[in-house]
């Protein structure tokens, strides 16, 4: 028994000194001042409103939730809980919160902070963009509708321990709590500012705001208290706002940039990533993203299969990913390659001019005939577009193209009677988290098959709605791997249906200045998007 | 005076009215829902009109453009969609910038303009006066975004004399300044070259000449402040021209003012910030017209305004 003891207490003592260090990258060093440009200011820092790629990760550095991910990856780990447990039935999540974390203002965090903030994003008076993904939660509803001023579901058990009960189990819950809007914020703090929260953050992250010049320069100082010893490695970030992307380029080379936020003007990708000079200091990465051309499954022609079959096999996705300068990689099916569930051994629909016109004949149409493609009128997305159509005439097929605003291309992508195919560019999707489930529900599932919802394809297959189902109720650890599985199935029997050609999954490049140290997968981390600057150094 | 002051300021509020109508009603009709662009990608029906309601967005057109003037009143321009800060945060914070580009830029203009509309008169039909007239021709047609990008280029990158971009000390806003000054400069060349030629044609000139007078005493004595009236309300004019050209070159140099801003706030649809704008823009227009409606007098005391 003493043994024991002694053991765990040397086990301990050994686990809290490696905490000292960063454990992902021993060579890190301290120290240091980076500066990062972006073109537009940024817009708020609070974590239950900020939702564009420019302050996304910038909040993952002020504010913690109770989950995160490993740096670089997708992979779920603790954060602000020590501990969670599931219950048998999946439905009701025990999280056990670290002590001693502090917000920037000196004061611990408790139980009641992670209730507190849950409810702030469901609250409608918030006006939260992130409000439905606590939909799960009991008591949503009433909340949402306002009638009720508390989430029935959230149970603050001690100041260390909170219990969530969920309407059904939900394999994605673990993935929601590590989600911005989940990021747990001091109520006095966010009273005290109001509406104006979003300007003045107090969060538990890793930096905590020193300056902030409105319409010049965000500053964000080392958090000394942070309760991940070892963590954050710069003492500063100025984030130097209204660069344009070319100048801060001209900046960089001069080495009075570190990291260029907007990245490589289209214009300029290939003289820029030709350029030996530069190659060394772009990093390339994958991103949770397709673009696909729906193809409106309830309206004729594209009710046949094997129109949608032949248009899969007439569209030439090499050609359109030459024409964005090599920016993304083809894609044969709905989900991008560094999500779990990806079908490696997926083959799709082959580029095949002659098979497509066989299909069309089959299906009656061997003279063709004519139909609308809606598309987003903002570069590349009319030169895509365009791509696509002089492929689909090579098979007969005559598309007008109808390149409106982003706004009206969705109100039409939703409707039943207009735009027969959709080219997504520009709008969709790129998944909020990284699970496969984000890329079913919301643009493939017969509850987003609605006016104003995602899916323009209107596509609704019941039978695999029921497996999605199934697959999302899946989530105790064990069956994780079941569960992936389950998914991958669901993808590629889509694909059967083929209700959508997807084209390509855009990639993401990164130039960060040469005295810039970390892994490359910091500056193309796929949740903490664009940078991950918890961990970044100065060599 | 007074009768005139409040006539012309009765005249001024009735522009902004004008323009406030006018930028509300078509941002009104712009195919943008506000509502569903604060709720996101993953907002029911129901919360997307939770927000309409919030914000007012249900109201017929009337009632909320009586509801934005009444508060327009108060000096409360609305929040901003994107940033949700007070619009007149946003403006507030970039109006010094702005007012110091717009001042030294207006400087750089009159400055170029005038001495090089003085040479090309003097050196009339000469091939000085030539070359400086066709300069500011290619000046003023210059689209503005391309000429910024080379002055940048070449000033600040390949030859290093200047920093790239930003806002700071008198070094930052030289270069944005003088972009400006040479872009806007050929207007008032050109008006002060043929205004100087009609004012060196008059008797008195030549009378002038011919008691004695060096010809330097005479040119900055008699024909300028002559050759000058016309300049006046011209720069009246051109602060709404000069808003347009501030909008690309704080974009291109990095200038953390109104025009960027603006452009910011038409890419993102963020429709108070660019009524405010628009608005605040609007009322230093008309108050640039009336100040040079009143300074003129002063420059020529034969002008009486009480007459108008």
């Amino acid at each position: 028994m003493n043994r024991k003891a002694l053991s765990l207490a040397i086990a301990a003592t050994l686990f809290a000194g490696n905490l000292l260090a960063d454990d992902f990258d021993p060579n890190a060093k301290d120290g240091g001042a980076a500066v990062i440009t972006y073109q537009n200011d940024v817009a708020t820092l609070d974590p239950a409103i900020g939702y564009d790629w420019q302050n996304w990760s910038m909040i993952k550095s002020l504010f913690d939730g109770l989950m995160d991910y490993k740096p670089g990856t997708t992979e779920l780990t603790k954060n602000l809980a020590s501990d969670y447990s599931i219950s048998e039935d999946g439905t009701v999540y025990t999280f056990t919160l670290k002590k001693g974390v502090k917000f920037h203002n000196g004061r611990e965090l408790k139980a009641s902070d992670v209730k507190y903030s849950l409810e702030r994003t469901v609250n409608p008076k918030t006006q939260s963009p992130g409000a439905g993904f606590f939909s799960s939660i009991v008591g949503y509803e009433d909340m949402a509708a306002s009638k009720a001023e508390q989430l029935a579901g959230i149970e603050v058990v001690d100041d260390y321990t909170v219990r969530i009960t969920l309407k059904s189990a939900n394999a994605t819950f673990l993935q929601v709590m590590a989600i911005n809007f989940s990021f747990v914020v001091p109520k006095e703090e966010v009273e005290k500012w109001g509406a104006d929260f979003g300007k003045h953050p107090v969060g538990t992250g890793a930096y905590s705001l020193a300056e902030w010049k409105l319409g010049q320069q965000i500053l964000f100082k080392k958090n000394p208290d942070y309760f991940k010893a070892g963590l954050p490695h710069l003492d500063s970030i100025a984030f130097e706002v209204g660069q344009d992307p070319m100048v801060a380029l001209l900046r960089l080379q001069k080495g009075e940039v570190d990291i260029a936020g907007d990245g490589v003007p289209p214009a300029k990708f290939l003289e820029f990533k030709n350029d030996p000079k530069f190659k060394s200091l772009v990093v390339t990465g994958d991103q949770l993203q397709t673009g696909y051309l729906t193809l409106k499954t309830t309206l004729p022609p594209f009710d046949n299969l094997k129109v949608r079959q032949a248009v899969n096999m007439a569209i030439s996705k090499d050609r359109i990913v030459r024409i964005i300068n090599g920016r993304a990689v083809p894609a044969n099916q709905p989900l991008p390659p560094a999500m779990p569930g990806y079908d490696k051994d997926y083959k799709g629909y082959a580029y095949d001019v002659e098979g497509a016109k066989k299909l069309l004949a089959e299906a009656g149409f061997d003279k063709g005939f004519d139909t609308e493609m809606y598309v987003m009128n903002t570069d590349p997305q009319p030169r895509i577009a365009q791509a696509i159509q002089q492929d689909l005439a090579k098979v007969g097929v005559r598309v007008k193209i109808k390149s409106l605003a982003q706004a009206n291309v969705i109100a039409a992508g939703g409707s039943k009677d207009q735009a027969p195919m959709v080219w997504s560019g520009g709008m969709a999707w790129i998944a909020d988290f990284p699970d496969p489930s984000n890329f079913y529900g919301p643009i493939l599932g017969c509850d987003s098959a609605v006016d104003g919802g995602w899916n323009w394809a209107l596509y609704c297959n019941k039978s695999l709605d029921a497996l999605a189902a199934k697959a999302d109720s899946m989530a105790k650890p064990e069956q994780q791997a079941e569960r992936t599985a389950l998914w991958k199935k669901i993808f590629i029997d889509v694909m059967a249906d083929a209700p959508w050609v997807p084209i390509f999954n855009e990639q993401r490049f990164t130039v960060r200045s040469s005295r810039m140290g970390g892994s490359d997968a910091l500056y193309v981390d796929p949740v903490h998007i664009p940078v991950n600057y918890n961990y970044i150094y100065l060599k | 005076m007074l009768a005139f002051i409040s006539r012309r300021i009765g005249y001024s509020l009735l522009i902004l009215l004008g323009v406030t109508f006018i930028t509300y009603l078509l941002l009104f009709m712009l195919p943008a829902d506000p509502a569903r662009q604060i709720a996101g990608r993953s907002a029911t029906p129901e919360v997307v009109a939770g927000i309409r309601m919030q914000l007012g967005l249900d109201l017929p057109f009337y009632q909320q453009y009586a509801n934005y003037l009444g508060n327009l009143v108060q000096g409360d321009l609305g929040r901003s969609y994107i940033q949700r800060s007070p619009v007149t945060e946003l403006i507030g914070a970039r109006l010094r910038p702005s007012l110091e580009l717009m001042a030294a830029g207006i400087g750089f203009e009159l400055l170029i303009g005038i001495s090089l509309g003085v040479i090309a008169a003097l050196r009339r039909d000469s091939w000085a006066d030539k070359a400086l007239m066709a300069l500011s021709f290619i000046g003023v047609s210059a689209p503005q975004f391309i000429a910024a990008m080379l002055f940048l280029y070449f000033f600040a990158v390949q030859l290093d004399w200047f920093p790239m971009g930003g806002y700071g000390g008198f070094e930052h806003l030289l270069l944005p300044a003088l972009t400006l000054g040479i872009l806007g400069s050929g207007w008032y060349s050109r008006m002060v070259r043929s205004s100087m030629i009609e004012v060196l044609h008059q008797d008195f000139i030549r009378t002038a000449r011919a008691k004695g007078l060096s010809r330097v005493r005479v040119v900055l004595r008699h024909v300028l402040p002559n050759a000058i009236v016309p300049v006046i309300p011209m720069i009246g004019i051109d602060i709404g021209i000069f808003m347009g050209g501030l909008v690309v070159v704080e974009s291109v140099f990095g200038w953390p003012g109104i025009g960027q801003l603006t452009w910011q706030a038409i890419q993102q649809v963020d429709i108070p910030v660019i009524v405010g704008v628009t608005t605040v823009s609007a009322v230093a227009i008309v108050l640039g017209n009336l100040v040079a409606d009143l300074v003129i007098p002063w420059v020529d005391p034969r002008i009486d305004i009480k007459k108008h």
